[in-house]
């Protein structure tokens, strides 16, 4: 332990005052508190997302229509999507960030705890207006996620509220963007220079300006489709003389920097867990940032690879096809780096670095699928097919949730100051990794063949392969009970934690007690102990 | 950092952020002029170009060349006309401006408002497909029951790529937003 964190708990004595119980919760503006609001959160929408998977896995266990009406699947699909990306993984994110920023860069807080706590309580407010369509007359959201009119003009009584709680759910994120550039612009502690940045602080950092770019487009295509549906302006309406193709330009100059935001903070967890069950300095760290950097310029001038067969002429195909296909190289990089890390190392695999190492290889597979994709001849064959939504759930489920587990099992002894179920964890692992790629892997062959994505029944042809996914989703949804088991028992107690918890950890969250007092790093942390620039 | 200027420093970044959202959602709003200027300049979209009388007079003409132009119409599915081309070719000569005629029917028993939206394929002839008369340029009124002939003047410019043989104009028209809500309520049943 430093001489800064036992500092820290002699002064827990006199300002660890906080209101008990709800009210805690409600009013925190305490880092720590917020960080495991969001986690729970997160949790919790990953489980509704879950179970919307689920029914549509169910319906699409056999051909024919068996369980729910064609109407109420695209509303599943729909809702699926949005509340996994906004309300699982954008939020697990900034749960993370709330966590580890303030004690990785020796900060006692975010710059702006107040604006910190508003930003986290919009979201329960947010998908208390989205799920809340589930129950509407017309039913919830059924166009898809990405919101394309006309079809989603054509929404009912849900429509209006889908389009608040989008707006919501982006000045959430926002204001959560603004106080993390805020926070490691101006707290960071003396000696930790922006070059000693663990890297999970560069990918936010990085992550941060994109929401700030790109949410607000969001906000005003959302905006746009309000209009033209209730006040009679015509954007996306050929009859005004608007372009409904149009929307589609506008979203996906969103949308790509969309998907970054969903994944750059998964390659900062996953370059600070490698080095340290591999017990070596992460290799090559400023190409890791600058990588970082170009991905995220990279993503504002791809967009319209989501739209190749709309109709563009060749010479807009063929930028957006060389561009999207140059994403590979920083990304190739930065796989490149993880193995060359790992490379001649001393490695151990408890459950943490085994998310890490199935995150590496199975993002790995998705990012192959993409660069197929981005090939505009052969994406006119696999748009709207099971190919896309194997290559998303790819980097989506097996990248960004994968790293969202491995961060959550690597830094839970931290959190909670128990060690987890090691054999639980491993258990978790095993059935989880199994089973998604039983899972995910046949919808590739299934998109290949020509199966097209939101139609709740098929041609008996693919019959065998729909079974084959529908049982790995149904053994993937119910392993993840077991990390719920894992967390519980964590949080009740367990072998208890040191402060350095693995072997091979460095940098300054390790050097605090585990748990950390609720205060930390009032003191700021003597320089000599920021190693960095490693990790 | 002293506490006053950690505050000042926290207010600068928030202020430069929100102004950068603020700016993006504006930007978000301006791809829309953006994109219709992109689409005019470079033809996307088969965005056709206008011509005046005066620079139509001025363009040179290529007797040696003769392009096939094809007509389409197409109706919105909720508007009540039948519209259709009274030529669906036609042979011309690069620079000799050609007069072609389509027909409006308003088959509704009350008065409809709407507009036609044009669209050249391919589209890198959009370029060099003007027109000096058309009645898209305006929305047009037909009565109950009307039949309206409407004329189109164009010129195909000289420049037209040699590879483009044939051109095809389609129109598609659209019931104006205004008319189209107002109408159920204009509308007296039909008799059965």
């Amino acid at each position: 332990m430093s001489e800064a964190a036992t500092h820290d708990d002699h002064h827990d004595d006199h300002h660890d005052h906080h209101p008990s119980g709800l009210m805690r919760w409600i009013t925190t503006t305490n880092h720590k508190d917020i960080g495991t609001l969001y986690l729970l959160f997160s949790l919790t929408m990953f489980f509704i997302g879950g179970i919307m998977a689920m029914v549509i896995r169910l319906e699409l266990f056999q051909p024919g229509l068996q369980f729910v009406d064609p109407q109420f699947f695209n509303s599943m699909t729909t809702m699926h999507a949005l509340v996994m990306i906004f309300g699982a993984v954008m939020p697990a994110w900034t749960g993370f960030a709330n966590w580890m920023i303030p004690i990785m860069i020796g900060a006692p807080d975010m710059a702006l705890p107040r604006l910190n706590n508003w930003s986290f309580w919009i979201l329960p407010f947010a998908f208390t207006l989205l799920l809340s369509t589930l129950f509407m007359p017309g039913g919830a959201p059924a166009g898809g996620w990405t919101m394309y009119p006309p079809l989603v003009l054509q929404t009912g009584a849900a429509f209006p509220f889908l389009i608040f709680a989008v707006h919501f759910m982006g000045a959430s994120s926002i204001a959560g963007a603004i106080n993390i550039i805020a926070t490691v612009f101006n707290m960071r502690a003396p000696g930790m220079t922006l070059m000693k940045l663990p890297l999970f602080v560069w990918t936010w950092i990085i992550t941060a300006f994109l929401l700030i770019a790109s949410i607000p487009v969001l906000a005003g295509a959302v905006t746009m489709l309000l209009t033209d549906k209730f006040f009679g302006t015509a954007f996306f309406s050929a009859a005004g003389g608007g372009d409904p193709v149009m929307f589609q330009h506008i979203f996906w100059f969103f949308g790509h920097p969309e998907v970054y935001i969903l994944i750059l903070p998964a390659f900062g967890i996953v370059s600070a867990i490698i080095p340290t069950f591999a017990r070596k300095p992460l290799f090559g760290y400023s190409s890791m940032v600058y990588a970082t950097g170009a991905i995220a310029f990279l993503s504002f001038i791809v967009w319209a690879h989501h739209m190749f067969t709309v109709g563009m002429p060749l010479a807009g195909e063929l930028f957006f096809m060389y561009t999207t296909i140059l994403i590979a190289v920083p990304t190739g990089l930065k796989v490149f780096n993880w193995v060359a890390t790992m490379w001649r190392s001393s490695m151990t695999f408890e459950t943490p670095m085994l998310f890490a190492l199935a995150f590496v290889v199975l993002f790995t597979i998705g990012g192959f699928s993409g660069l197929m994709l981005g090939v505009t001849p052969v994406d006119f064959q696999y748009h709207d097919t099971y190919f896309v939504v194997a290559h998303f759930h790819y980097v989506l489920v097996t990248g960004a949730v994968f790293a969202l587990m491995a961060g959550a099992y690597f830094w839970l002894p931290k959190w909670t100051g128990n060690m987890y179920d090691e054999k639980l964890g491993q258990w978790h692992f095993w059935t989880s990794t199994i089973s998604v790629n039983v899972l995910f892997f046949p919808q590739h062959f299934l998109g290949l063949a020509g199966m097209p994505r939101r139609i709740p029944d098929y041609a008996v042809q693919f019959a065998d392969f729909n079974m084959v996914s529908s049982i790995g989703g149904f053994v993937f949804g119910l392993s993840q009970l077991l990390f719920v088991m894992v967390v519980v028992k964590c949080i009740r107690g367990g072998e208890k934690a040191t402060d350095q918890v693995w072997e091979g950890a460095h940098g300054l969250e390790w050097t605090l007690p585990s748990p950390p007092p609720y205060h930390s790093f009032t003191v700021a942390p003597e320089p000599s102990s920021i190693e960095g620039g490693m990790r | 950092m002293s506490d006053a200027k950690l505050k000042q420093a926290n207010s600068r970044v928030v202020r430069r952020l929100l102004a950068t959202t603020v700016l993006m959602f504006a930007f978000g709003y301006a791809l829309v002029p953006l994109y219709n200027v992109f689409c005019e300049i470079t033809g996307l979209n088969g965005k056709t170009g206008r011509l005046t009388d005066v620079e139509a007079a001025e363009t040179t003409v290529d007797m040696s060349r003769e392009v096939t132009i094809e007509f389409v119409t197409n109706v919105s599915s909720d508007m009540p006309w039948e519209f259709r081309p009274l030529q669906s070719t036609i042979k011309v000569h690069p620079g000799v401006e050609t007069m072609v005629e389509f027909e409006a029917i308003n088959i509704a028993q009350y008065e409809v408002t709407g507009s036609a939206v044009p669209s050249v394929a391919p589209s890198a002839a959009a370029r060099y497909f003007n027109k000096t008369e058309c009645f898209c340029f305006s929305q047009q009124s037909l009565a109950a029951g009307e039949t309206k002939v409407m004329p189109v003047r164009f010129i195909v410019d000289p420049g037209l790529p040699q590879k483009v043989k044939v051109v095809t104009l389609a129109y598609t028209f659209f019931e104006s937003l205004n008319t189209a809500e107002t109408a159920p309520q204009l509308a007296t049943p039909p008799p059965s």
